[in-house]
Order: structure tokens, then sequence, then C-alpha cells
């Protein structure tokens, strides 16, 4: 990064003010933002650790209820045509919630029960009890799947959130901040540079204000001289100390 | 419409062999909506790929499908399309199948988190 990289700005005082609110402010949002990511990143490890043992689970439970639909077609014989064709509506259904972290809206699954079981009367003949245990499996296996569903999208949404504000917390630590620093520091140096002109010219003109009193007493000097008595220059002046009070 | 959908129940969507169908349909995830395009898909050995990829585009366009289901050895003939597929919602869930193990290591969310934790936490 070059030095040069400075906001264009006139070096004046209240440019020099402007600059160091603006840096308290970047400070500011940076540790804000620092802690922000700091409260999303442990959420995420959160989800993440939940997210794994929740997979584990699925497994089982899955195998569980592949085990228990063998199970049920033994004893009904084959049903699933019946079952793929009298599809209608939806038992269970999903309702979001959103849930709030530091400002991050998660959305959080949440399945309920809606209307009447479509397959009510299967297994009516035989097997209805291991067709109800099948039923049972797979709902239990849904439930876990959407808290799986609301896990990886809080994750994925995470994610991202997680990347951005890392960037932005990055770029005002390593160019914001360092800019207007930069900026600062060359408000200074131009401050000082305008200082030491300011004096080197007071100097100047203190320096002809002499020559010029000189020049003049010695006129004076050489005037008195040919009229015979400087005193009579100034009647008030009658040649004792100033009194300071 | 993010308040509509806040009082309007959404649906899970399946994608797999025929039996995981039968058994989340049993569990009452089923739905044939007005035009009768019903929300799960039987994969079977005569299903194309480009039919299933087909598929699964238009449950991720429809509003009112908030989960897709998908058996693993599906995901892994439509992979590309799922990796494309990045928005929050329709939260894409890769499920073991009846004769394929589930495998961690080729799903594609834990894929990303992949080198934040251990392996060996999944055995």
């Amino acid at each position: 990064m070059s030095g040069k990289d400075r906001l264009p700005i006139f070096p004046s005082r209240g440019a020099q003010m402007l600059m160091k609110s603006r840096l308290k402010g970047a400070q500011k949002g940076h540790s804000l933002l620092k802690k922000k990511a700091d409260a999303l990143q442990m959420r995420f490890r959160m989800i993440l650790g939940k997210i794994i043992e929740t997979k584990t689970l699925m497994g089982e439970v899955m195998k569980e209820a592949a085990f228990s639909l063998a199970e049920a077609k033994f004893a009904t014989g084959d049903f699933n045509q019946v079952v793929l064709q009298n599809v209608t509506k939806a038992q269970l259904k999903i309702r979001t919630k959103k849930d709030n972290v530091a400002g991050v809206t998660l959305p959080v699954f949440e399945c309920y029960q809606d209307g009447t079981d479509t397959y009510e009367l299967a297994g009516l003949a035989r097997g209805g009890q291991k067709l109800a245990e099948l039923k049972k499996n797979y709902q239990s296996a849904i439930k876990l799947l959407v808290e799986l569903a609301s896990l990886q999208t809080s994750f994925v949404t995470l994610d991202d959130v997680i990347k951005i504000t890392n960037r932005r917390v990055n770029a005002i630590e390593h160019v914001i901040i360092p800019r207007i620093e930069r900026t600062l520091a060359y408000i200074i140096s131009e401050l000082d540079e305008l200082e030491r002109e300011e004096f080197y010219r007071l100097k100047k003109i203190q320096d002809k204000k002499r020559i010029a009193r000189k020049k003049q007493e010695e006129e004076k000097a050489a005037l008195g001289i040919t009229e015979g008595g400087q005193y009579a220059a100034n009647l008030l002046d009658e040649g004792d100390e100033d009194i300071l009070f | 419409m993010a308040l509509h959908s806040a009082v309007k129940g959404k649906l899970i969507s399946v994608i797999g062999d025929e039996d995981t169908c039968v058994g989340f349909l049993l569990g009452g995830v089923g739905e044939i909506n007005k035009n009768r395009h019903p929300n799960f898909l039987v994969v079977d050995k005569s299903t194309a790929v480009s039919e299933i990829e087909e598929c699964f585009k238009r449950f991720i366009k429809r509003d009112d499908i908030d989960i897709i289901l998908i058996s693993q050895n599906i995901a892994e003939m439509i992979r590309h399309v799922i990796d494309s597929h990045n928005q929050p919602v329709p939260a894409v869930l890769e499920i073991p199948s009846k004769d394929h193990p589930y495998d961690a290591s080729k799903d594609s969310i834990l894929r990303r988190a992949r080198g934040m934790f251990n392996p060996d936490d999944l055995a």
C-alpha cells in the first residue's frame, strides 16, 4: 500500500478535527463489528456441533424407518402404488419463525399437523398396526429432518453473514483506519510546515523593521545635530524612567 | 409475500426412490397442487438425470416449498445443481436412502464446513 493513499482533504485545523472524529468513529465501529463477528461465530460453532449430532442421529432414525417400512410391507403386502396414487393434501406442514442473532434473522422451521390423515384407512384389512408404527416412525424422522433443515439454513445464512462481517472488520482495520491515520499525519505535517513558514515570515518582518528603525534613528541623529538639540523634539518626554504600576 | 408466507404453511418435498417416497408420504408430507403437480418425485432406474435435474429446479422455484429432501445417491447425480443452489430457502437436505448408507463427506453443506471441525466427530 502506498504511503500517499489518503483522503483528498485540505489540511486545516477544522479538517484535523474532522479526521480525528472520523478516526474515533472508525475505531468504535471496528470494535462493534468485531463483537458482532464474535457473537455470530459463537452461534455458528454451536450450530455446527448440533448439525453433526443431528446428522448422525438422522442416519439411525432413517434406518429404523426404512426397516419398519419393510416390516409393514411384509405384513400388508405391496402398497406402494396405492400410497403414491392417493396423495391429496399435505398433513404435515412447515411454519417459519424468525430468530435474531446480533441483527441477523435466521429462519427456524417448525412442523405442525394440518388436516386429517389421508391414509387413515390404509392397512385396514391387515397389517394396520405395522402401518401405524411405520407412520409414527416416518413422522418422527420428518420432525428430525425439519429440525436439521432449520439448523442447516441457519448454517448457510450465518456462514454468509460471518464472511461479510469479517470482510468489513478487515476493511476497517487494514484500509480505512490506516487511511485516516495517514491523512491525519499529512494534515499535521502540513500544519507544522505552515507554522514554520509563519515563524520565518515574522522573523523576517522583525528584521526589516529593525533595519528601518535604525535607519530612521541615524537620520534623526543627523538631523538633531544640525538643529542643535534633539530634546526639543518631544515636550512631554523629560528623560526620566517610565513608571510601571 | 413475507407476511403471506408466515401465515400459510409450507411443504416438504421429497426426491427419492420409491420406498423413501412412500415412507414420507405415509408420514404425511405429500401434496398435489391445483395443477396436478406433486411435491415429490419417485426416481427409479428408468428416470433420466435430466428429469431429476429439471424437477429439482422446479421445486427450488416453487415458493410453497421450504425443505427439499433428496436421497444422497440421487443428490450425487445432480451434485452440480445442488452445489449451485446457495440460497437458505428452500433448504436442501440430503438423506440416506434404503440401500445407500449415509456418507457425510459427500454432503454439500458438510463439505462447506470441512476444515471447521474434526472429521472424527462424524464417525
